[in-house]
């Protein structure tokens, strides 16, 4: 990339930016140690030191130290000699959260690796993410699951649900796209069953679950902890009951928010949607992650209040509303989202803003909502 | 179960040939392969059929069935896609007795008339919904169907046409934009017009926005 001039308010962002981070990635003790020096750079970039001291009080305050997420999801890939177009796609993904730096605390996919479920597919995929510098979590989405029912999936990447502490937070991963057997009544192979469920407005299948038994682990799996304890659940399907005829959707969500409640920072990331989407129901925070291979649209009904629609997608560049992001979880354990679009500003919908409602922190609208 | 009419010709040729021995697929779909026990005269010998009544009109219709596995595409095609919504309720235009139509000729719509209008109206936007939602028959050489980024065709807004498109430097129309998303995302073949798979495509986008008002010109 050229060195363009920059102007003092890039540089001002940019500072500022790498001080927080800076800041975010210190222990207690170095952070007292070059804490005055981080005032001193302030002072030089020409900002008063004084006006960083809050943000670092409130850093130095949490229980935990500040993590970073970097995601991919729902890349949909083919074998490449059918479309190379979606394994670019992913490749560009794999580039940008490898540019990161500082590097992210792990990079996680959220499901829909493959698009017809086919151990090529799935190899593939492993494959390119094998590039990723940072330590890789996977979830598993529907396109991963129905050819095979997981086999193939599970042999390259294990267990799909599963839970891992790191920096004071509680992560958890579920399968939230069970169906119950609409296959065998109707007589269908294996493709067959693929293709159904890979057709979103596919009305021969059922709606995603999480199911009993992974509501019992996940009973158990938190059990032990307090309810200030930090938690982030990752969910293939959004874990609420957006819109049913295309599975944006998940039956028993209202039981898994019902185990969820009684955390005071928990916070849902789902795939599935392709889209910036918002939603925050009780205690819980909902955050969609982008696609690396195509939007979708908005459903026509029961879009959350909350969601800050991203711009309609241009269908003359095939990356647009297209992208990766971030996710941000606070010392304090709340988590800010970013949506890294590849073809326009990235959108941060931060934690303040879902927490206060929408009062706080709105990110800008677009003018070319849907309709 | 409800079948098109077209097919139930072909019915009474099968059964005609069939009836009369071995002449196997010929009169069904071109398929020269034996298709039946029927065809079969080793398996004859063994076990040989029931060719009376309800027997006889079973395995007619059984082998027709297997010459004809397309036979129930508008059966699948709503069952993929329920929500599809119907065409326009015209059954009160069906003539009543004694009403101002009665002994016309043209003016007169009988409960059939009206019926095929609906039937006839909804194929085509079944024929649409399946190749929209099919890659093999939009031709693509990506896998990719237009219901992958359109599911039940949201988002391709046909009360907007005609509208003026800046990549296309012109002002388009529905169709322009179709074989636009077909040639590009699709990676298939535009279709001219004409092509039969264009006119249900239309047929199914627009059915799909049933109730929008026009308002062309709309971005
Ligand atoms: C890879 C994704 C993709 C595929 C596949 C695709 N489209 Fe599109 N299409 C788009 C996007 C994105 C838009 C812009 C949507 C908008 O403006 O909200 C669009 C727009 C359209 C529009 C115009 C909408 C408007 O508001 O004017 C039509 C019509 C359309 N598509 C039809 C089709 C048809 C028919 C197919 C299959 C042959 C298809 N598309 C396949 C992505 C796709």
């Amino acid at each position: 990339m050229s060195k363009t001039p920059k102007s003092i308010e890039t540089r001002y962002m940019e500072e500022r930016e790498q001080l927080f981070r800076g800041l975010h990635n210190l222990d207690r003790r170095s952070f007292l140690r070059v804490s005055s020096a981080a005032a001193a750079a302030a002072v030089v970039s020409g900002m008063t030191p004084h006006s960083f001291s809050p943000i670092r009080i409130a850093r130095a305050a949490g229980p935990g130290k500040d993590l970073r997420i970097a995601y991919i999801s729902d890349s949909h890939l083919y074998r490449t000699e059918l479309n190379d177009r979606f394994v670019r796609s992913i490749l560009r993904a794999v580039d940008d959260v490898n540019k990161l730096d500082p590097q992210p605390d792990f990079v996680f996919y959220g499901g829909d690796l493959a698009q017809l479920g086919q151990a090529e597919e799935l190899e593939l995929g492993a494959q390119i993410l094998k590039e990723v510098k940072a330590p890789v979590r996977m979830m598993v989405g529907e396109h991963d699951w129905y050819l095979d029912m997981g086999e193939k999936w599970q042999e390259l990447f294990g267990a799909p649900t599963y839970s891992f502490d790191l920096k004071g937070v509680h992560f958890v991963v579920l399968n939230s796209v069970i169906e119950e057997d609409f296959w065998t009544p109707r007589g269908l192979s294996p493709m067959e069953r693929m293709r159904t469920v890979a057709g979103l407005d596919n009305h021969n299948q059922r709606s995603f679950t999480v199911g009993a038994e992974q509501r019992k682990w996940l009973e158990k799996d938190l059990s032990a902890f307090k309810s200030d304890q930090p938690l982030v659940v990752f969910s293939h399907s959004p874990l609420y009951k957006l819109y049913k005829n295309w599975n944006f959707w998940t039956d028993d969500a209202d039981e898994v928010q019902a185990i969820l409640q009684r955390f005071k920072k928990v916070t849902v990331i789902h795939g599935h949607t392709h889209q910036v989407l918002s939603n925050h129901i009780g205690n819980i925070d909902f955050h969609g992650l982008l696609s690396t291979a195509w939007p979708w649209p908005y459903a026509p009904q029961g879009l959350p209040e909350l969601t800050i629609q991203m711009d309609r997608p241009d269908p003359f560049n095939p990356s647009d509303g297209c992208g990766d992001g971030e996710i941000y979880v606070h010392p304090d354990g709340l988590v800010d989202k970013v949506y890294r679009l590849w073809n326009r500003n990235p959108i941060t919908v931060p934690a303040s803003y879902l927490k206060s409602q929408g009062k706080k922190d709105r990110p800008p609208a677009t003018t070319r909502g849907s309709y | 179960m409800k079948r098109t009419n077209a097919s139930i010709p072909a019915l009474h040729l099968v059964a005609a040939c069939a009836a009369f021995t071995a002449c196997g697929g010929a009169a069904g779909n071109g398929s020269s392969q034996p298709t039946s026990k029927l065809d079969d005269p080793s398996e004859a010998k063994e076990d040989p059929p029931d060719l009376t009544g309800q027997a006889l009109a079973n395995s007619l219709l059984a082998q027709w069935q297997r010459d004809h596995e397309d036979r129930d595409w508008q059966e699948e095609v709503r069952s993929a896609h329920p929500n599809i919504p119907g065409s326009a309720d015209n059954s009160a235009m069906v003539y009543v007795k004694g009403g101002q139509d009665e002994g016309q000729t043209y003016g007169r719509f009988s409960a059939q008339e009206v019926l095929t209008w609906k039937l006839e109206t909804d194929a085509l936007v079944l024929a649409g919904a399946r190749i929209f939602h099919s890659g093999d028959e939009l031709g693509t050489s990506v896998g990719v169907s237009c219901d992958m980024c359109h599911p039940d065709a949201a988002n391709t807004h046909p009360a907007t046409y005609p509208k003026f498109q800046v990549q296309l430097g012109r002002t388009i129309l529905l169709r322009d934009m179709i074989n636009w998303c077909l040639i590009n995302p699709v990676r298939a073949p535009a279709m001219e017009p004409d092509d039969p798979r264009m006119r249900a495509l239309e047929a199914y986008i627009f059915a799909q926005s049933k109730g929008e008002a026009l308002d062309y010109g709309k971005h």
